[in-house]
């Protein structure tokens, strides 16, 4: 039989129907709901009279617009409450099984599927959010879809895809102590472009990512989309097995065997080809920090703010100036130099315990910079009690971090918590995008432990000479 | 879904590239349940000063002449970032019918066919020249056309863009692809039939 790619036996083992000078009719194992992408396609099922055809493998929570302060109080705002209620009601008419606001496993979406054994290697994930990505680190097709294509899988657990191409990217050697999941996976982004990927299912391998915990391939996977991939993925190994097992819906006893044994199939043959390779050097890689309003502009944090002359293309040298009037930068600044008021530890990129550990371990007594109003949100109230277990609570807040629920929060802002105009802030999370963390905000991309030292000093620095 | 055939309109020029769904529409206007009603929304950070309601005179769409606009000319990577389908209600709900760049992120391409916006791709060469024309020629339209798959304008402009034979026969004819794909049922099925019970969430 031809060698074969990981994401080819996935692809393969789905199709349900495929009909020539026609997409795919792909089957979906898994289908993630929350309250933001969610209501038209529920109105559309109920104006078509159609029902969930498996609310059995459809799950729901609240992440995206919901408060992470004291949860007791009523909700202020009144549109974010509707759109609550009506996930709500709409999970209760049709059957699917909700992780509400105040259920003790409820989380960002793109967390609670792993950590409650819902993601599994070898699924098709799909998933009303572009973040879907971060569920290939355990070896599944896993991607964002729309809010049609959302209705299109509660109706048929189905989806018609066209096929993309297969790109491999490879991060040989070892990273350097201080280097995260996060660096790579910006560096990776910083080397390809925000477009770099797109029409791939990109497979991350190589010994820099073999090495990686399961958080922080979760990590890499996560951002795929911002490289403009359909998909991430790593292939699963013991690492992956040892993840998933034992988790609350996982399978178990003979059902556990015979899936573990086929996952651990799926890692791409020897032989088998992608369509493009990219390589990158794990060793050469240093922390990373995004200075512009995309996640392509991104640079070591030892450089200076780039110059638009620096750019060899015409359209790169405009974003470039634009992107430096947005943030307030001016070519040559040191980035170490960049003041700061608002940190934010949290979103689906890097609010898991792994990262709140990272951060809480940098804090080693220190306080916040008296000008910086520093924001904990883990990623989900299992990742927070855990959290709270291992007393990393009590460390945030007695450094003067702000202790919050689980949500979204700050990535996008659709909660309460924004940036205001002009206020700098170093972020966990995903996008620098103009205004995604409120209008006029300006974002820098880091990691956990990079954020937490950001805090502490008020400006942003070298985490390899923190101490 | 609403069919798109043939759209002679007025080309509004936005000469950015990368411009990612927050731009499009932003997070606060995502609470609402409608499909409707987010045409007042688009570009909302660019569009309006500080107070949310004055038009910002330096935006390039809040340029008199290009009201009434439907097709719209951007920059490589359009769409890129969140999956928000309101991305698309709002640029239909605005006024546009298609959209001409050299590139677009999967998602949001994907989203405009479930909505009747067409996403045309053509080279970067041919969008750079659209766009000086759009901007040098008051009241500049062009003709797209989904059938013949051309895009062309009244003084010889003309320029030829594929779409997938399948989305493009969708889209011609409005087909619900929900339907389509019901159509399926039996083979959808028996696919489940064979699923591992492993596959099952447990519990």
């Amino acid at each position: 039989m031809k060698p074969r790619t990981m994401f080819e036996k996935i692809w393969d083992s789905h199709v349900v129907v495929e009909e020539p000078g026609q997409p795919a009719l792909l089957y979906i194992d898994l289908h993630l709901v929350h309250e933001v992408t969610s209501p038209q396609a529920f109105e559309g099922l109920r104006l078509a009279g159609r029902p969930v055809r498996r609310p059995d493998l459809t799950v729901a929570t609240m992440d995206h617009n919901i408060p992470t302060t004291d949860r007791s109080l009523p909700i202020v705002d009144l549109i974010s409450r509707t759109q609550m209620d009506t996930l709500r009601s709409n999970c209760k008419e049709f059957g699917v099984k909700l992780y509400d606001l105040h259920d003790s496993l409820q989380g960002i979406v793109h967390v609670i599927g792993p950590e409650l054994g819902y993601t599994r290697p070898g699924q098709t994930i799909v998933c009303g959010d572009s973040h879907t990505s971060t569920h290939g680190a355990f070896g599944a097709l896993a991607f964002g879809i729309g809010t049609s294509e959302v209705e299109h899988v509660l109706a048929t657990q189905c989806l018609p895809q066209s096929r993309p191409k297969t790109m491999e990217i490879r991060v040989n050697g070892t990273l350097a102590a201080g280097v995260t999941a996060k660096d790579v996976v910006l560096a990776i982004i910083g080397k390809i472009g925000t477009d770099g990927a797109t029409g791939y299912a990109v497979e991350y391998t190589g010994e820099a990512i073999r090495s990686l915990s399961m958080e922080g391939r979760m990590t890499v996977c996560n951002m795929s989309i911002e490289a403009g991939a359909r998909a991430g993925m790593i292939a699963p190994d013991e690492k992956t097995i040892e993840y998933v097992k034992g988790r609350t819906f996982a399978p178990k006893g003979e059902d556990w065997d015979s899936a573990a044994a086929y996952w651990l199939t799926l890692a791409t043959d020897d032989g088998a080809a992608f369509d493009t390779v990219v390589e990158l050097d794990g060793a050469s890689i240093a922390p990373y920090v995004s200075w512009g309003t995309s996640p392509g502009m991104v640079a070591p944090i030892t450089a200076v703010v780039p110059s638009p002359a620096d750019f060899a293309d015409e359209t790169d040298r405009k974003s470039v100036q634009r992107a430096l009037e947005y943030m307030g930068l001016t070519a040559g600044m040191p980035l170490q130099e960049l003041s700061l008021d608002k940190v934010f530890i949290g979103s689906c990129t890097n609010g898991r315990i792994e990262d709140l550990r990272a951060a809480a371990a940098v804090i080693n007594g220190h306080k916040v910079a008296a000008t910086v109003h520093a924001l904990v949100v883990p990623g989900s109230t299992t990742v927070r009690e855990q959290a709270i277990a291992e007393g990393l609570d009590k460390i945030f807040i007695n450094a003067g971090f702000d202790w919050r629920e689980a949500g979204c929060s700050m990535c996008l802002g659709m909660n309460p918590d924004i940036l205001q105009p002009g206020e700098r802030c170093a972020s966990t999370s995903n996008r620098n995008f103009e205004g995604r963390q409120g209008k006029g905000g300006r974002t820098h991309l880091v990691s956990p432990s990079m954020a937490a030292a950001a805090a502490i000093a008020g400006h942003l620095v070298d985490i390899r000479n923190w101490k | 879904m609403q069919a798109f055939v043939k759209e002679t309109g007025l080309v509004a020029p936005l000469d950015r590239a990368n411009v990612d769904t927050d731009q499009i529409i932003p997070k606060q206007f995502l609470k609402r349940i409608e499909r409707t009603g987010f045409g007042k929304f688009l570009f909302f950070d660019w569009r309006y000063l500080d107070d949310g309601e004055t038009p910002n005179p330096e935006f390039e769409l809040n340029a008199p002449r290009y009201a009434g606009a439907s097709i719209l000319v951007a920059g490589k990577n359009f769409g890129c970032g969140s999956s928000r389908e309101h991305a698309p209600w709002a640029l239909m709900d605005y006024g546009f019918r298609a959209i001409i760049a050299p590139s677009y992120a999967d998602i949001f391409y994907n989203n405009c066919f479930k909505n009747g916006v067409l996403p045309i791709t053509i080279s970067e060469a041919s969008v750079n020249a659209l766009l000086k024309k759009a901007a040098e020629t008051p009241g500049y339209t062009l003709t797209v056309d989904l059938e013949t798959q051309e895009v062309t304008d009244s003084s010889g402009f003309r320029e030829a863009f594929t779409v997938d034979g399948f989305r493009r026969h969708c889209l011609i004819n409005g087909l619900d692809d929900i339907g389509l794909t019901l159509q399926n049922a039996d083979n959808i099925a028996v696919y489940e039939a064979n699923r591992p019970s492993w596959a099952a969430i447990a519990g």
